[in-house]
């Protein structure tokens, strides 16, 4: 499309004619105010040449960035709302002044739930179009084809999904929780309060479900507890009477299950037909995998009584999160719920913004080396920092379902904790 | 692998998993009958089959809706007016899909294959841009909801009795109509003789069109049934359109008989093999023995008789 030396060059040469014409209007109108704009405009945006010394996507009003997330096919039902989130926190760094006193201008792209379509897309992002950011991506299928482009083409990726952890990247921040920080505070938790003893585990079979159950099932060991059955369901499976049948007879104290997609639906209404009654507290249900988004789908009155272990939900009591979900429901309709990664991936444009700031430059290098310790006091989930690993300090939090589809917040880890995405002795 | 459990548990997970098998199994005929009549019948490679039953989940969603709304007390009934709107929306559908689309392409099965897939990727957007990329949630009168205690281990859940009954009812007004009626006889001989049929005297147009919409029918009504147990969302059909061919090519494209023979072996052997191995182990071993059985018998498990 366009290529850099050509970018460079009318660049400078529209600098000057911006300013040039600026002068004259201002000057034309009063002199004092042009003086006082003049100089504030040049705090607020400092010289192309001195914030983007690697030829990306940057003027001097403008700043571009990347969306790359699938709006069609089977992930378009979770990462819709991704791309709301991110286009929102766009819209609100635009209002309060840009990054670097430039506004963000984002180019998106459809991954379209095909793997080798994100690479290449993301390939555009970083070579043709000079994102200076991109945020995307949900499956960590769709993760790990996207990363060799991003580390050959030194792009920067804010990913906003929980994920199974083993990974660190230079060029991702990883906005979503890793495996530890949701697994292990989820079961201490339905240990210490619930005074559970025996668990079942349950998932569709990938690696996340596959992982985060091994990791799952070590920390059970590890408190002397027994797993008394471990099962995993294809993709897009829809008959779960036997895996019931199964749980009624074990009576296990946790069914601990990691479905994804439209299987959920499907286990949750076989689940609640079947006579399981969630709110009775046994076998009590602990997920990682259901947002308020899936609920959508399942019908509260399914769900009702299971627990989520995760770091957001849309009910949390916080001023940060009241303004959040407001401008969330002003922005994309009042009917709309919010999930865990919705909210993730809000963070990401917001994180970047002042990783940019902080480091006073577009770079990528730069930009990299400022983030860890980046913190956000603004976050709906709270407060969360950039660790050296890329990954964020985030809180657990433990939520009931309710008929109405939200979650009641029961618990909250006391402190933040610490990603660790290669937990010894749970690999 | 038995000794876990005592002879009391093992009968209630016989008996338990021989319902699961039987649920599985109206799952299995409800999604495959539809499409046996279209593809058995008249040779058309219906990839849009999956799309026809969620326009049927999408009119259930609807009705469902409306219901809460405006006719809260009668609620309890819906479910059977969404059927009866399912199987007329999707009837409609495949009437006009046979009028503008199918009818020139009789001779030639495959064009089908892309046509219909083309289909469906038409309608998959069409339902995301009208009810969004989310799923939606269908809400169930209460009645339909919970289990029915046989015994003190034996529980049935009530829905699944439901698809069952609806299954019967559905393959028995079926078999009426192919095999008991003077239309299923004009269907017969379309199919086994298309050119000598219309030389009778039988609108052949007439009997493709009106076939085609009755398959489509039935699917909306297994996608209505099946919001009891499943997702709706623009791509939920996917999930079930190589199922529903896997029954039909098993049971033998041809024969509504061998469908229904095909849905039980195969739900069967599923829920067994669910029971003592994992749920994926469960889904190769099944595969593997329906391609063992495709392998011996290449024209499925029944096969019509016509002289070539």
């Amino acid at each position: 499309m366009r290529n850099p030396t050509d970018l460079r060059l009318s660049k400078a040469g529209s600098t000057c004619q911006v300013s040039g014409r600026r002068l004259t209007v201002k000057a034309l109108c009063a002199l004092p105010v042009s003086l006082l704009l003049a100089s504030h405009m040049a705090w607020a945006a400092p010289a192309t040449s001195e914030v983007n010394t690697t030829g990306l996507a940057v003027t001097d009003d403008t700043v571009t960035v990347g969306i790359l997330h699938s709006v069609t096919g089977t992930m378009a039902i979770s990462e819709t709302g991704s791309v709301q989130a991110e286009k929102l926190a766009i819209d609100q760094i635009n209002a309060t002044g840009g990054v670097l006193g430039r506004k963000i201008e984002y180019i998106q792209e459809d991954g379209a739930s095909d793997w080798p379509t994100f690479a290449e897309k993301s390939k555009k992002l970083l070579v043709n179009d000079k994102t200076a950011a991109v945020f995307g991506c949900w499956t960590s299928a769709s993760r790990k084809a996207v990363l060799p482009v991003f580390e050959q083409y030194n792009g920067m990726l804010y990913y906003p999904t929980f994920y199974e952890g083993l990974e660190q990247s230079p060029n991702v921040i990883y906005t979503g929780q890793e495996a530890t920080q949701q697994i292990i505070a989820g079961i201490d938790w339905v240990v210490k309060e619930k005074g559970a003893k025996t668990f079942y585990l349950l998932g569709s079979d990938y690696i996340w479900p596959r992982t985060s159950n091994k990791i799952a099932r070590k920390h059970i060991e590890k408190l002397g507890l027994t797993v008394v059955g471990e099962e995993y369901y294809p993709l897009g499976h829809t008959q779960f009477n036997s895996v019931i049948n199964k749980i009624k007879l074990k009576k296990p104290d946790v069914i601990y299950a990691i479905v994804v997609g439209g299987s959920n639906v499907a286990f949750y209404k076989q689940l609640n037909a079947a006579g399981i009654k969630l709110p009775s507290e046994k076998p009590l249900l602990l997920t990682i995998s259901v947002t308020e988004d899936e609920i959508l789908g399942i019908g509260g009155e399914n769900i009702e009584g299971a627990y989520a272990a995760m770091k957001y939900f849309q009910s949390l009591d916080n001023p940060n999160n009241k303004a959040f979900v407001q401008a969330f429901k002003d922005k994309w309709g009042k009917d709309i719920v919010i999930g865990d990664v919705t909210q993730a991936a809000y963070l990401g444009p917001w994180l970047w913004k002042a990783a940019v700031e902080k480091a006073g430059s577009f770079d990528i290098d730069k930009v990299r080396a400022a983030s860890p310790g980046i913190e956000l006091t603004t976050a709906p989930e709270g407060y969360v920092k950039i660790h050296e690993n890329h990954h964020l300090w985030s809180k657990t939090r433990v939520g009931l379902a309710q008929k109405d589809g939200q979650y009641k917040v029961v618990f909250e880890s006391a402190d933040l904790i610490e990603p660790n995405p290669f937990p010894v002795g749970y690999q | 692998m038995f000794d876990e459990y005592t002879m009391s548990e093992l009968t209630s997970i016989l008996a338990m998993q021989g319902f699961a098998g039987l649920i599985l199994f109206s799952v299995l005929v409800l999604m495959a009958l539809g499409l046996a009549i279209i593809f058995g019948q008249m040779g058309v490679i219906n990839m849009a089959h999956g799309e026809f039953m969620i326009l049927g989940a999408y009119v259930t969603y609807l009705t469902a809706k409306l219901f809460e709304t405006y006719m809260p007390s009668l609620f309890d009934g819906y479910f059977f007016v969404a059927m009866g709107l399912a199987f007329l929306a999707s009837f409609a559908l495949g009437v006009l899909v046979e009028w503008c689309m199918i009818r020139f392409l009789f001779k030639r099965p495959l064009d089908t294959l892309l046509a219909t897939w083309g289909l469906s990727l038409i309608l998959q957007q069409l339902y995301r841009t009208i009810f969004g990329a989310r799923e939606v949630g269908v809400t169930l009168p209460d009645w339909m909801m919970g289990s029915y205690a046989l015994s003190e281990t034996i529980e049935v859940p009530i829905n699944g009795i439901f698809v069952m009954v609806l299954t019967l009812f559905i393959s028995l007004c079926v078999y009426l109509l192919m095999f008991r009626s003077r239309w299923g006889k004009q269907v017969r001989a379309v199919v086994l003789n298309r050119p000598m049929a219309g030389a009778v005297g039988i609108n052949t147009e007439k009997i493709d069109r009106y076939t085609f919409g009755i398959g489509c029918g039935v699917a909306g009504i297994a996608g209505s049934a099946f919001t009891m147990i499943g997702s709706t969302g623009p791509t939920s059909g996917q999930l079930y359109i190589v199922d529903t061919f896997l029954v039909v090519v098993f049971g033998g494209a041809q024969s509504l008989l061998g469908t229904i023979a095909s849905a039980f072996t195969i739900s069967q052997s599923q829920s067994t093999l669910e029971f003592f191995l994992s749920g994926s182990m469960a889904k190769v071993i099944t595969l593997l023995l329906v391609v063992g059985i495709l392998m011996l018998r290449p024209q499925g498990l029944f096969a019509l008789k016509i002289r070539h």
